[in-house]
């Protein structure tokens, strides 16, 4: 819960990301008017089907992707005005984990290079220390320090993700950006992981934007979730609250999609017919809203908080709710 | 940290530690060039020593077939073709080496700068390239030399210029793609220079093909340096050089074709060593399969 007191470690605010157009096209709105805010030491999980924006998201936090409008304030410093050395500087804060850990370890290199290299960089270490540090980084993720003279590829995808979390953490980082992180390993070895940053996590009170589409791996880490569709959040609360009560219905249909650990349940929803869902195509943080309201000329704010915690993209949703008689919707 | 979390270590996969190494074709190639590679140039270094007479002394015995005094003739004006054929690839070679090392570092700095930079930058460099690259290769340094005057730092330089936008274009190619692979994204996230990323994370992943190309422009700079001699735009006389040898010696082909076959012998021994050089190193390092 962010009180009031504690301010938050990441805002998000009206984050845009348009890609350019290819020939012929229209240019293509990645992610649209996209806000959230992550408190110290907590996790934001960050979910929806492919291609709705969320890796996309995650990179125009980190400022790997050129955004459009709209700004990240980390630690109160806003990194869309930084210099690009500046940048450099701040990220010593804010780290990336990435989804496929066969990719994203340098192969010519050791690990002892892969995890000394972000000390190097920042200088969060003394020259002579660094050999220390490595072990120390090694030892966090539950991996042998002996093996640090080997190259990657002597490693299993689970113990590359492990490298690649330690290196995340060389530098001590007050958030990180997990974008799939166990999506390109086994099911055992995802158990493990979650693990391992759920320990980091209350061992360094590290906050995580985590990305996933696996529901249930989110609700295991994240303390809130968001729910990305074509681009925007169509709905954020604490995992609890979005978890029982979606207040979306493309959030229902997610969580209908997950199947139930018992069999003759199982069979029995998939033989029942899926109610058909539209959703409309031309939902955007502009423009008339999918009931035909448009928000801006009206007056009224398109984000609809169900509790204090809970929000959905339009105070029409929940569909039946009838209008709230007074306009507790809130300023995105 | 508790033990039970110590337990979740895994063992290095058993699979990683068999390293093997089957010798296949391109290992055999690989040996063979470098066993040429070494006899070239071993005997540019050492070749007054290796040469049996000094290669600018004439004798009165002109145009003497081979013998056991002179093992491959002598010339118009009875200087020994052996000795003139073993020191003239000092000056070939010294051409060909610096010339292609320049060409190399100018590729490097242009094709990482294009490559990975992209943009305007990659605009500007490759349409300046394109302009070198327009013209034949033999008939820019043909009037290049031509203009500046065969001198050996001038025909360094125009071969350097030649080979410059083919060398930029193997380096662009493949760092067009790697910049986007996952590990620069990762290193670019860690918060390191671009230069840095460039260095280290990018240039080692593109080394290949730019060896595999370097052998080749090594192959064909020897030919054209020839070319240039045979035609009387190579070094100056009276230094010996093998484009120079043949094309002084063509006219008494007939009378002694041991004249023409030695340097000649010793341009296609030399070509075909970095041929064969670059070919086993495109086999080993699995280049453009």
């Amino acid at each position: 819960m962010t009180s009031a007191t504690t301010p938050p470690l990441l805002e998000v605010e009206d984050l845009s990301v348009v890609f350019p157009a290819r020939r012929g096209g229209a240019p293509v709105a990645a992610i649209d008017g996209v806000s959230f805010d992550i408190a110290p030491g907590q996790t934001l999980g960050l979910v929806g089907q492919s291609g709705s924006g969320k890796t996309t998201t995650g990179r125009a936090v980190l400022r790997l992707q050129a955004i459009h409008r709209g700004s990240v304030k980390l630690l109160g410093r806003d990194l869309t005005r930084m210099s690009r050395s500046e940048l450099r500087g701040m990220r010593r804060h804010m780290q990336f984990v990435l989804q496929n850990p066969y990719s994203s370890l340098h192969p010519r290199m050791t690990i002892a290079q892969i995890l000394a290299e972000p000390l190097r960089v920042h200088k969060s270490a003394p020259e002579n220390r660094t050999r220390e540090r490595v072990e120390e980084l090694l030892t966090l993720v539950n991996m042998d320090p002996a093996t640090m003279h080997r190259y990657p590829n002597a490693f299993s995808g689970g113990q590359r993700q492990r490298i690649a979390i330690a290196r995340a953490l060389a530098v001590n980082p007050d958030f990180v950006v997990c974008d799939e992180p166990v999506s390109a390993l086994d099911v055992q070895t995802q158990a493990q992981i979650v693990a391992l940053l759920q320990s980091l996590q209350e061992k360094l009170g590290v906050s995580y934007l985590f990305i996933a589409h696996d529901l249930a791996i989110v609700r295991e880490v994240a303390h809130k979730v968001a729910v990305m569709f074509r681009g925007r959040i169509i709905e954020m609360g604490a995992a609890g609250q979005v978890y029982d009560a979606p207040a979306h219905p493309y959030t229902q249909m997610l969580l209908d999609a997950v199947p139930v650990p018992d069999p003759a349940l199982q069979r029995e929803r998939l033989r029942r017919a899926q109610p058909e869902r539209h959703f409309p195509d031309d939902e955007t943080a502009r423009g008339p809203c999918a009931f035909g309201e448009d928000h801006a000329l009206s007056g009224t704010s398109r984000w609809h908080r169900v509790t204090a915690e809970h929000g959905v993209s339009c105070r029409f949703w929940p569909e039946n709710s009838p209008l709230p008689a007074h306009d507790r919707a809130m300023e995105t | 940290m508790s033990d039970a979390a110590r337990e979740n270590v895994d063992i290095v996969a058993p699979a990683a530690k068999r390293r093997q190494f089957f010798l296949n074709g391109g290992h055999i190639l690989l040996g063979l060039g470098g066993v040429m590679l070494a006899i070239v140039i071993l005997t540019a270094l050492f070749a007054p020593l290796i040469a049996p007479y000094d290669a600018s002394a004439t004798s009165p015995e002109s145009l003497a077939p081979p013998s056991a005094a002179h093992w491959l003739g002598t010339d118009s004006i009875g200087r020994d073709v052996l000795s003139r054929m073993i020191v003239g690839g000092r000056t070939t070679l010294l051409i060909t080496f610096s010339a292609v090392f320049l060409a190399l570092v100018a590729g490097l700095i242009l094709g990482l700068l294009s490559g990975y930079l992209g943009g305007l930058v990659d605009e500007i460099i490759m349409r300046a390239l394109d302009i070198v690259f327009a013209f034949p290769v033999f008939l820019l340094a043909l009037t290049v030399v031509a203009a500046i005057g065969p001198t050996i730092p001038n025909l360094i330089l125009t071969i350097a210029i030649v080979y410059t936008p083919a060398m930029a274009r193997v380096v662009r190619a493949p760092v067009l793609s790697v910049k986007q692979w996952d590990h620069v994204e990762a290193a670019r996230s860690v918060g390191m220079s671009e230069t840095r990323i460039v260095l280290r994370h990018v240039l080692p992943m593109v080394a290949s093909p730019i060896l595999v190309n370097t052998s080749l422009t090594l192959a064909q700079t020897i030919f054209t340096i020839t070319a240039l001699s045979f035609l009387g735009l190579g070094p100056p006389p009276p230094d010996p050089n093998w484009g120079g040898m043949v094309s002084e010696s063509r006219q008494f082909m007939e009378l002694a074709p041991m004249t023409v076959v030695g340097p000649a012998a010793a341009i296609v021994f030399a070509t075909l060593t970095f041929i064969v050089l670059a070919n086993g190193l495109r086999e080993t390092l699995d280049v453009g399969n």
